[in-house]
């Protein structure tokens, strides 16, 4: 058995029970990569001398500590939007250049001192911006499931790089969506933790009031080990809270009996793809089989998400990026004097994603339009967020589709950025009200496309949603199924 | 210039300057008759912290450029700003001391712009939300107490540093600044005058000195200005044009740049021309204001709050404990030295420009009550060496050159007619530098003061005997001679003599011969 | 049309984008069908909520006042563009 298949517990034991080195595991997952990613294109870079280095560090650790904490040894491939000190990071944009990152983010150093082996960094569309990785300066990851298909956005590539066995599991960020949707694409388990529940110091800021870390894997018990690894108080990120890290692996009892279920009317209206509804369906009444208690609830203001987000997060964004002007690293343009430099910089720099929500960040937030613009939209999200507050009166969890259809072809919707954007429907919302929810695979469309089931919690509650998320998954065989990776 | 002093064209008429000077005064009041000056002076204050506001790089000042730096102040991919609760602290501290309402709940903001010495493109501030508003600021104007009010008080980071002049092509840039704690202290526009701006200024720098905030110092930029000035005709309340005017780096600058600004403006209005809203930077060389060469379409700073810092909620337990905290400030302690010393106002005024002063001042006193000597020996002599040493250019004086009980000792013996006052100069200068007090001095020196009469007697006699040409003038009513045989009577005696006595016995002894 | 030529010449400034005249027109088209949708927010009365600033339940997030930053400069000019060695190089500011 190609030990590259592995889940992280899975591995992790063997590891342990020294049955497999993490030298063995990390050349099978290199292998996989040389196998596939010449078609797959997840990773941006590569770092098989570091991590093969790392990996025989971790055997030593082994040797000595029979005991030893779940991400020792094991192979994680990191979205090119942390900082990782000594290896190079793009955020899939030229205006970084080489840039070398002279620190790492928090989470990289909590991964790393808990013995991960890092692969590389992973494929985005560029500054996080996009929901398809087509948007990356450099190429587009393709989805494993089907070439021609996106693997989704921004996590692209981490997702991709777990559904095609690259790496063991994968850390990518969430601001609208962005490990949720891929991880529904590519068929594997995303989480986005709330807001403040995992460090942000060291990842690069697309809108500071979203954007969370959250790990992307091959099943539920993977992405609680991940959240245990990476969630904590970081004195370095103001946002971040101090409430303690539980165990979120004890949530893992297959126990849902009596959890209640609220599964809101707006995410089932129109432009949901049949056989998504369907999937979607079909697993809630599953849960129901299994003890939780199914009512309908509303989210009366669903429908106005996308605007408030494409307003609040495109001018913390504009805001974000107006570092990335030539003077201290990154790409600067020929030009005869510093208003140029400035301008041509950062023309020759961003991709046009990214200059559309600059664009779009700086006219909301300038003089004459702050208010009916940021302030509305800060309003309008005041209210969405009552509607959460509302719904989890009466339930314990909120259950959706992630995505309103499966992974759409490479180039479809890139032409129109209004309709890109519309996908992101179902994710958005969560993002605004800064709670915590998983995707985890609910079944596959007549293409042999994966659907994604959403799980949305309490603030704070991942616990629950984990234990909603394994029930699930360990009643049912989708987490088994794995893509065909051949021409 | 020759020898230092301004060579002077003449004319049968007087200097050709003076003419001019008084031609121009008398056109200049014709002028002033008709407008009267608006000015609000925004001051930028670094605080004393010993990190900067949002990371902890060191805030020391003059370290090698970009030493003082790292990822977060630098404004690198990733980084998230901390808030130094100290600076919170010290923004509550003037707050009180300038009678402001303290928010209960405060936000920072970004102030977008781009610009080399701003890392992030944005500029951590706050805007709609600040730390303090209002209060005010007693100023000694014309010997009346003007009350000058404050519009707010606010937090924020300062920029890094552009130098322009080394190379043809390229600016450098340092940014040991950049992040640095700044308070910016916004005033309502109710100066009249460059005389009151200095006036203002320089008590809302005593106050940040007292406090032991800010060191204050003009020329090394922790403690900086701009002045808002616009003219309006004289008795109207509707404000006119404003014009802000930057680059002013002394207090000198700041009183010289309002004057010419003040002028500038009435004599344009004054021959029917318009003023723009615009900022005119202060040419030191010039010594005129000028408009900055690029184009500077209206900044727009789209304003909003910083997602990455908390809104900033400050209790009423945190108040009242810094309230409690705050040092006796500079206008309670001058009225306090006027009446518990019975010092003049201008003693009190100089002894009380600085709390260290101030404290070094009544720990002599303590000593030794005589206020007046004290204070007298303060502003004279102590002021004079501390500045010959540049010591005043810290906020706090720790080397002292001579200690308060030394002064304190050194008026004592004076007081009790040990030493003459001319002696007590050259006691002082053994002094400095030295443990040893005034009396060792003496001793040491043999420095005592002859008093005894019998040997005051002698010397008289002596130079009497030696000086008979002298003598003569004087019986014939040359009454300078006097000071001429005091003077070799002291000669004689290494300045030890009594002066009243030598005065005494002298008068009587040349009576006497007549 | 809500947003013109002009405005987006404007806010490219402001932004320090250089557009080709292309861009410039595909943007004007596409950030005015965006602006457009976002009208709909207009439907929504908001005057009687706060709007939303921070989605965490703490305040106060405080440093203490220590110097913790060891002196690194070189760390920190590696990656500039022009240096020489103590100073960021840029193009000349005029004032």
């Amino acid at each position: 058995m190609n030990p590259a298949v592995l889940t992280l517990h899975d591995a992790g034991e063997k590891l342990r029970k020294h049955e497999l080195s993490s030298q063995e595991l990390t050349l099978a997952a290199f292998q996989r990569i040389s196998e596939t990613d010449d078609k797959v294109h997840a990773y941006i870079t590569l770092c098989r001398d570091a991590a093969l280095a790392q990996a025989r560090e971790a055997d030593e650790r082994l040797k000595q500590d029979g005991n030893a904490q779940p991400l020792l040894g094991i192979p994680i491939a990191v979205k090119d939007n942390f900082l990782t000190r000594g290896l190079r990071t793009t955020c899939a944009s030229k205006i970084l250049g080489d840039f070398m990152p002279p620190y790492d983010a928090t989470v990289i150093k909590h991964i790393r001192d808990a013995g991960a082996v890092i692969t590389g960094k992973t494929n985005l569309d560029e500054f996080a911006m996009g929901s398809s990785a087509e948007n990356s300066a450099f190429f587009p990851t393709r989805n494993p499931w089907n070439m021609e298909r996106v693997p989704g956005g921004s996590s692209g590539g981490s997702a991709a790089a777990v559904a095609a066995d690259q790496c063991v599991a994968a850390l990518g960020t969430d601001t609208g969506g962005s490990v949720r949707q891929p991880a529904a694409f590519c068929g594997v388990v995303g989480l986005k933790p709330t807001y403040g529940r995992v460090s942000r110091y060291g990842i690069i800021a697309f809108a500071s009031s979203m954007d969370q870390v959250g790990p992307i894997t091959k099943d539920v018990r993977d992405c609680a080990l991940m959240l245990e690894a990476i969630a904590g108080h970081d004195p370095a990120d103001s946002t971040s809270t101090d409430r303690s890290v539980p165990r979120y692996s004890d949530a893992l009892t297959g126990d849902v009996k009596g959890l209640r279920l609220g599964v809101p009317k707006e995410y089932f209206i129109s432009g949901i793809a049949p056989e998504v509804e369907h999937a979607v369906r079909d697993a809630i009444r599953l849960l129901e089989t299994n003890g939780a208690v199914v009512e309908e609830i509303s989210l009366p203001h669903t429908e106005y998400a996308v605007a408030v987000y494409y307003i609040v997060a495109t001018a913390e964004a504009s805001s974000n990026l107006a570092r990335y002007d030539g003077m201290r690293f990154g790409h600067r343009a020929v030009a005869k004097d510093l208003l140029e430099t400035y301008m041509l910089s950062r023309e020759e720099g961003f991709g046009p994603e990214v200059k559309r929500r600059i664009m779009l960040g700086t006219y909301t937030l300038s003089a004459g339009y702050y208010d009916a613009y940021y302030l509305k939209a800060q309003g309008v999200r005041a209210l969405i967020k009552q509607n959460f507050d509302a719904a989890f009166q009466r339930c314990d969890a909120i259950i959706t589709p992630t995505a309103p259809s499966t992974a759409f072809k490479i180039g479809e919707k890139i032409e129109d950025p209004l309709q890109m954007y519309l996908s992101d429907i179902y994710t958005i919302s969560v993002n605004l009200a800064g709670l915590p929810a998983l995707s985890l695979p609910c079944g596959f469309d007549g293409d042999g496309m994966p659907v994604g089931l959403q799980i949305i919690g309490k603030h704070f509650d991942e616990a629950t949603i984990l234990r909603l998320a394994y029930a699930y998954e360990q009643a049912t065989e989708w987490h088994r199924r794995k893509p065909r990776i051949e021409d | 210039m020759e020898n230092g002093k301004k060579v002077v064209e003449t004319t049968a008429l007087g200097s050709r300057s003076s003419i001019l000077d008084r031609l121009s005064s008398i056109l200049d009041l014709r002028k002033l008759m008709n407008y009267e000056p608006v000015i609000g002076l925004e001051v930028h204050a670094q605080l004393l912290t010993d990190s900067k506001i949002f990371c902890g790089c060191s805030t020391k000042f003059g370290q090698a450029p970009n030493q003082n730096t790292c990822p977060v102040c630098t404004g690198f991919p990733g980084v998230l700003p901390v808030l130094n609760k100290r600076v919170v602290e010290f923004a509550i501290r003037a707050g009180l001391a300038a009678g402001c309402q303290i928010a209960r709940s405060s936000i920072l903001a970004r102030k977008n712009y781009f610009y080399p010495d701003l890392p992030k493109g944005y500029q951590i501030s706050q805007y709609e939300l600040p730390i303090c508003a209002d209060g005010y600021i007693d100023v000694a104007v014309d010997g009346a107490i003007k009350r000058v009010h404050l519009t707010r008080i606010h937090m924020e980071e300062d920029a890094g540093k552009n130098i322009h002049d080394l190379h043809g092509d390229w600016s450098l840039v340092d940014l040991n600044r950049a992040g640095v704690p700044l308070l910016e202290i916004v005033s309502e526009p109710e100066l009249c005058s460059a005389e009151e701006a200095g006036s203002y200024l320089r008590t809302l720098r005593a106050i940040l000195q007292y406090l032991e905030i800010c060191d204050g110092n003009m020329e090394q930029g922790s403690f900086r200005c701009d002045a808002n000035v616009s003219v309006r005709p004289a008795g109207s309340a509707a404000l006119g044009t404003k014009i802000e005017i930057k680059n002013l780096n002394s207090f000198k600058a700041v009183e010289k740049a309002l004057g010419y600004e003040i002028g500038r403006q009435t004599e344009t209005l004054t021959d029917g021309g318009t003023l723009i809203q615009e900022t005119r930077l202060w040419d030191e060389n010039r010594e005129e204001t000028r408009a900055m060469r690029s184009k500077e379409s209206a900044h727009d700073y789209r304003y909003f709050p910083d997602p990455d810092l908390l809104p900033l909620v400050i209790d009423e337990e945190w108040i009242e404990e810094i309230r409690a905290s705050l040092p006796e400030l500079p206008a309670a302690r001058k009225s306090r030295f006027i009446s518990e010393y019975a010092l003049p106002v201008y003693d009190a005024e100089l002894l009380t420009s600085r709390k260290d002063i101030a404290d070094y001042f009544e720990t002599a006193v303590k000593t030794h009550a005589n206020a007046k000597s004290v204070a007298n020996w303060i502003i004279g002599d102590l002021f004079r060496v501390l500045k010959e040493r540049k010591l005043d250019e810290r906020l706090t004086i720790t080397n002292w050159p001579v200690r308060a009980q030394q002064i304190a000792g050194l008026v004592q013996l004076i007081d009790g007619g040990k030493i003459s006052g001319k002696i007590a100069k050259t006691v002082f200068d053994g002094m400095l530098d030295s443990d040893r007090t005034p009396r060792e001095i003496v001793a040491g020196k043999g420095l005592e003061q002859v008093s005894d009469t019998g040997s005051i007697e002698a010397a008289v006699e002596q130079i009497l005997a030696a000086h008979t040409k002298q003598v003569a003038d004087f019986q014939s009513g040359n009454e300078k001679i006097f000071g001429f045989l005091v003077g070799q009577i002291m000669k004689a005696t290494q300045g030890k003599a009594n002066p009243q006595k030598v005065n005494e016995i002298l008068r009587q002894k040349l009576k006497a011969d007549r | 049309m809500k947003l013109t030529r002009e405005e987006v010449q404007k806010v490219a400034t402001l932004a320090r984008l250089h557009l080709t005249a292309e861009e410039e027109e595909r943007l004007t088209e596409q950030l005015d069908a965006i602006l457009r949708y976002m009208e709909k927010l207009n439907q929504l009365d908001t005057s009687r909520v706060e709007p939303f600033t921070h989605a965490v339940d703490v305040v106060n997030a405080f440093r203490e006042d220590k110097v913790t930053n060891h002196p690194n400069a070189e760390a920190l000019l590696a990656n500039a563009p022009d240096t020489d060695q103590t100073f960021f190089k840029v193009p000349k500011i005029i004032e």
